[in-house]
């Protein structure tokens, strides 16, 4: 791996999703909208609010990344760009981080604006720091990205990626605890709740909301989550052959 | 033209099967060092699937093809081996320069290259456009420039000239001679049979097999005909 490819790759990502204005603003906005509307509908219940917001704004960037990396990656392998990359001396390692490097800084940004006026405005309580909430968040990030990587390997079209979402994204979301408490679901659920990475990073935020303490409980559920970036990350690297049919 | 102990290209018993059938049959070849050598023969003959067996990123490769003296596909040749696919593999989402400055980062040759390049293939008006407003032509010139970042040692261009304006090809060939005569070895694909003058050894592959492996003067002179075209026809009734 050498640090001028791997930058190079990220600051091209960059500045392809640059040359996309929509996307862009989409990436950047949508949080703040889904936020805003998040807020007045539960405007009589504010703790309501407080109880979802945090870990909505571990969603925004999970969810986001997943679909943007799956795409774009799915475009490199089509456009013969990725075949074109891994017959030049670039290791398939300077790929893959220059993508997760672009693709968290983008969650950098959209995390910011998205916490800013969810905190500020919104009267969003946290009771954890913001840099965490930040941390995890790119954390979250990270692990769209990889797994948006990985299952970009088991779609032929960009319609069948973006089908990857429901299929991949809302199961984890129904069992991640955020709509029913996972002690209250069925054993067989529970354990697939718990299998599931989503989980740790809608838990971990679940903490950071609730309590200003760095707790080995939220230590555990950021290890995992970035631990299941560098699993995926490492299946990624498999599913990039330098030689295809 | 430059001589080497070792071939540029080395093919024995070449053989290639996709999904359970096999593509091609058998090939034995050599490419010299500093030639210029055409491939052609009719769509769906396989010459893209010889030229990706040479550059080391197909599957189903049976029999040995070495290139420049390792087995094709070793990390090694990766920067002495430049491909040029038939649909260009370039970013269509960004400018000429940006696609270049790129593909000189990750190959780590200087940025320097990259004007010298552009220049080599006539891009220089359209340096700051988008790839994806391009002609189809420029697109192609576009992914050839990147090939010839790295000063690669072996070029494999497919179908380089399709569709470019009878003076742009030619210029392209004239390039491609020049790049010839400095050292450089070329394996140059091409359903166009007139460019075949062009080369200084033609292959010509036909379903899978190798018809002819010779200079145009010794296939004319072996067939009794006056152009490619009537040679092709006279050894594809024999075979």
């Amino acid at each position: 791996m050498t640090a001028r490819a791997t930058l190079a790759t990220t600051r091209r990502v960059l500045r392809q999703l640059k040359a996309d204005h929509r996307t862009v603003a989409l990436l950047l906005l949508v949080p703040v909208i889904l936020m805003t509307l998040l807020r007045y509908v539960f405007a009589d219940a504010p703790q309501t609010f407080d109880r979802i917001g945090g870990p909505l704004l571990a969603l925004f960037p999970f969810t986001t990344m997943f679909l943007v990396t799956s795409v774009a990656m799915l475009r490199e392998r089509t456009s013969g760009t990725l075949e074109r990359l891994l017959s030049t001396p670039m290791g398939k390692g300077d790929l893959l981080t220059g993508y997760a490097l672009a693709f968290g800084l983008v969650a950098v940004a959209q995390t910011s604006i998205a916490a800013a006026v969810a905190l500020g405005p919104l009267g969003l309580q946290v009771q954890g720091s913001t840099g965490l909430l930040v941390l995890l968040a790119v954390l979250d990030a990270l692990l769209g990205t990889s797994l948006g990587l990985l299952l970009s390997a088991f779609a032929r079209t960009e319609f069948q990626a973006v089908q990857f979402l429901p299929a991949v994204v809302l199961p984890q979301l129904l069992l991640c605890g955020l709509f029913a408490p996972r002690e209250a679901m069925a054993q067989p659920l529970q354990w697939l709740s718990d299998v599931l990475p989503l989980t740790y990073a809608v838990q971990g935020m679940q903490r950071i909301a609730v309590s200003p303490d760095v707790t080995s409980a939220l230590l555990t559920d950021l290890g995992i989550v970035a631990a299941c970036v560098v699993v995926f990350v490492a299946l990624g690297a498999a599913t990039l052959p330098r030689r295809s049919a | 033209m430059m001589t080497s102990a070792v071939e540029a290209v080395e093919a024995v018993a070449l053989r290639v099967t996709r999904g359970g059938r096999e593509v091609l049959h058998g090939l034995d070849f050599k490419v010299h060092r500093g030639a210029v050598c055409g491939l052609l023969g009719p769509s769906g003959g396989g010459k893209t699937t010889l030229m990706r067996a040479v550059v080391g990123v197909q599957a189903g490769v049976h029999g040995r093809v070495d290139v420049l003296g390792e087995p094709a596909g070793s990390p090694g040749l990766r920067s002495r081996v430049g491909y040029v696919t038939q649909d260009p593999a370039v970013y269509g989402d960004l400018s000429v320069r940006h696609n270049l400055a790129y593909f000189a980062d990750i190959l780590g040759t200087e940025r320097a290259r990259v004007g010298e390049v552009i220049r080599d293939v006539a891009l220089t008006e359209a340096v700051d456009q988008r790839v994806d407003t391009l002609s189809g032509g420029q697109r192609a010139r576009v992914s050839l420039a990147a090939a010839l970042l790295s000063r690669p040692e072996l070029l494999v261009l497919d179908e380089p000239t399709v569709g470019l304006d009878p003076v742009l090809r030619r210029d392209l060939w004239e390039m491609f001679a020049a790049l010839g005569a400095a050292g450089t070895t070329l394996l140059v694909s091409s359903h166009v049979m007139d460019e075949a003058a062009r080369c200084d050894r033609l292959l010509l592959l036909r379903e899978g097999r190798l018809v002819a492996d010779d200079t145009l003067p010794d296939l004319l002179e072996r067939t009794g005909t006056t152009d490619v075209e009537s040679a092709f026809l006279s050894l594809a009734v024999v075979a």
